[in-house]
């Protein structure tokens, strides 16, 4: 008893092979998409590796990329196998590759269903990195004479200024870091040698922000230094004061858009896996039916198209004891020996 | 004597037909591209509008968006007619609107070079309007307070961030005006008092510049305040310190590299657009002298001009003098008559 039986005339034989068609080149399309998004991805992430400490893992950028060029190839194959379909000369070339190209598609849903899922989460992995990477950022904002570590003040200011976001947390991340350097503190000033002792670790703390934290919204000009004391500004109180400074910390925000960008690939990963089952559906569909023609030199006559020969459980029931008769076939069939030599 | 004549057999005149119908469909994919370009340029000119002063610069960006909209409409009506003249029997049906048609296009054809050369030509109206309104932005700068210039302060801020300059012409230019809004002002300081009273004016004016003037490309801490005193560095590394750039020069290498970019590919377009409508011409009389020849089967001239350029002209000024004076009357008949004839009939 075939699961999901369905008859064919010649008329929905046609319709469904131009429908399958259009579909796979469809699914071509779907797959450049991936493809480009994966190239997108991978681009975004080295864009600000600085901000990651060149930790970030390139697994799922490289993992659309390849599963990208794996749909265009498997479903352009599909499409000709479409077009070829209807004629019956043709269709025979592609009659004994059907089954393992069935399978192949099989294996690439499973793969698209594994990319779906680490799009999901890796997120956590980005999260870690990022805030670790930002940490040591904000560490090394003032090194802008090592190698190695001179653009990143200038990598972590235009993220600043880009993601409107000041510090990994906050904007108190900026007091416990020295970020200007020692080369631009005028050591001969009593009240920076002042400063510079009362510290445990000998580093010129101070309450005060770079400029990139300065929010152009705000309607006073900025005010970057002596944040936390109210008397040093006229009319002003840190608790209240909300527009000067951007207030968000650059972890979220750089969260935010990288899990945003993972999440809708994600997405439309799951997408194209529902695209790829719809294939896989329609092209079983169709050489089954064509399989059935009961005259093949009529191309009027009937037939009828099914998903499976049997039925689930019968399916898959032949199915495990294949793959025990494949386990067996490598074992030494001793017993047959003795009988054969009676 | 013809200007440019040249002689069309019948299934040359077939093959110009089919050539010319696509051509004006390629022309419709061009006007859409017109069209697009003048949105483009429209929305980059609203992008800074409240640094300009003046908004004369639009008719820019209008002129290419009815431009394109009208070769559009033009070169799709001109395809229609276009296929339709490949049989005598059809051409009749459009023999009295193709001369108007060819005229409406030729007029069309030179407003889009009007819009070309306006492109290149904008250039010194806009360094002006930018001078004027960059000079009225950060006069305002300090009023976040005062409807309808509140957001001033963030859009030079956020100009001076993206196109990497400081100032109308330069950093010193912040040094001349009262960027700090009095209400930020402790007036109960003597030193922010003696400033103010030192001033003619009662400016608040100090050698400081907003953080936006700060350059991301600096190595060191950007220091805004007390730039003219500055000790801990000379003069010449202090400059790395600000964007060096004037807003001015910034914003107008920005806009004329748009729009030089923008006249090009309008002249290109001209140029196809003159192609098209010489085309058109050639087919038209090549039609219509096929209609007086009678002969649907027989070779025909066409020509751009039916008589030399200066003949032309001269027809072309009769007609419009006539014009004028077919509104005099001249056919009275109580003038003009011959007494002669009268007297002779009068004896016999």
């Amino acid at each position: 008893m075939p699961f999901m039986p369905v008859k064919f005339n010649l008329q929905r034989r046609v319709k469904l092979a131009q429908g399958l068609w259009m579909l796979y080149w469809f699914s071509v399309i779907a797959g450049i998409l991936i493809f480009s998004l994966g190239i997108f991805f991978k681009i975004e992430l080295r864009k600000r590796s600085e901000m990651m400490d060149n930790n970030e893992s390139h697994l799922v950028p490289n993992l659309l990329i390849l599963v990208g060029l794996l749909a265009c190839g498997l479903n352009a194959f599909g499409g000709k196998v479409c077009h070829d379909s209807l004629d019956p000369i043709k269709f025979s070339k592609w009659k004994p590759m059907l089954k393992t190209y069935l399978l192949l598609c099989c294996g690439f849903n499973v793969l698209l269903v594994l990319v779906s899922l680490l799009c999901f989460l890796m997120q956590f992995s980005v999260y870690l990195t990022l805030a670790e990477g930002l940490s040591y950022a904000i560490r090394f904002y003032k090194d802008t004479d090592t190698p190695g570590r001179c653009f990143m003040k200038r990598t972590l200011d235009m993220t600043q200024i880009e993601f409107h976001c000041c510090g990994n947390n906050n904007f108190r991340d900026w007091f416990e870091v020295q970020w200007i350097s020692n080369r631009y503190l005028d050591m001969s000033n009593d009240v920076v040698k002042d400063r510079v002792l009362s510290n445990v670790e000998g580093k010129y703390l101070m309450d005060s922000v770079p400029f990139s934290c300065c929010n152009p919204g705000s309607p006073r000009p900025c005010i970057q230094h002596h944040l936390t004391n109210n008397s040093a500004h006229y009319d002003y109180d840190h608790r209240t004061e909300e527009l000067n400074i951007w207030t968000r910390g650059c972890l979220e925000a750089l969260f935010s858009y990288y899990s945003s960008l993972m999440s809708s690939i994600g997405v439309f990963v799951l997408f194209a896996i529902i695209l790829e089952s719809v294939d896989m559906a329609g092209l079983k569909y169709l050489s089954t039916a064509l399989e059935t023609m009961a005259e093949p030199e009529n191309p009027e006559c009937e037939s009828e198209g099914w998903l499976l020969e049997k039925g689930v459980k019968e399916t898959f029931s032949d199915l495990l004891t294949k793959l025990k008769t494949l386990g067996r076939t490598n074992q030494v069939e001793g017993g047959d020996a003795p009988e054969a030599n009676t | 004597m013809a200007v440019g004549k040249v002689t069309f057999s019948k299934v040359e005149r077939e093959k110009l037909a089919e050539v010319l119908w696509l051509l004006n469909w390629i022309s419709v994919v061009t006007g859409t591209i017109l069209f697009g370009l003048g949105l483009f340029l429209r929305v980059e000119i609203h992008k800074w509008q409240e640094v300009m002063s003046e908004q004369g610069i639009l008719y820019v960006p209008h002129m290419l968006i009815t431009t394109g909209l009208a070769a559009c409409c033009i070169n799709f009506f001109g395809g229609k007619i276009c296929l339709d003249c490949a049989d005598t029997n059809k051409f009749l049906r459009w023999k009295l609107v193709m001369m108007p048609y060819i005229i409406c296009t030729f007029f069309f054809t030179s407003c889009v070079l009007a819009g070309a050369l306006m492109c290149y030509g904008i250039r010194s109206q806009m360094e002006e309007s930018l001078f004027m309104g960059l000079r009225n932005a950060m006069r305002y700068y300090k009023d976040t307070d005062t409807p309808g210039r509140c957001n001033l302060k963030r859009t030079v801020d956020l100009l001076q961030i993206q196109f990497q300059c400081c100032g109308n012409t330069g950093y010193r230019d912040w040094f001349q005006i009262q960027w700090i809004s009095s209400r930020y002002l402790d007036m109960s300081s003597s030193a922010v008092v003696d400033r103010m009273r030192s001033n003619v004016e009662g400016k608040y004016l100090m050698d400081g510049v907003p953080f936006s003037c700060c350059s991301t490309f600096s190595p060191w801490p950007c220091i805004q305040h007390h730039l003219s005193t500055s000790s801990t560095q000379d003069e010449q590394s202090q400059q790395l310190n600000l964007w060096r750039r004037g807003c001015r020069q910034a914003l107008l290498d920005h806009y004329t590299g748009i729009m030089q970019s923008i006249g090009l590919t309008v002249l290109l377009i001209w140029l196809f657009e003159l192609l098209v409508l010489t085309g058109v011409r050639y087919l038209q009389t090549a039609m219509e002298n096929v209609l007086r020849l009678g002969d649907p089967e027989s070779e025909s001239d066409g020509w751009i001009l039916e008589n030399s350029l200066a003949e032309t002209a001269r027809s072309n000024f009769n007609i419009i003098k006539n014009l004028g004076k077919c509104y005099q009357v001249d056919d009275d008949p109580n003038i003009n008559v011959p007494t002669a004839a009268a007297e002779e009939e009068l004896p016999s």
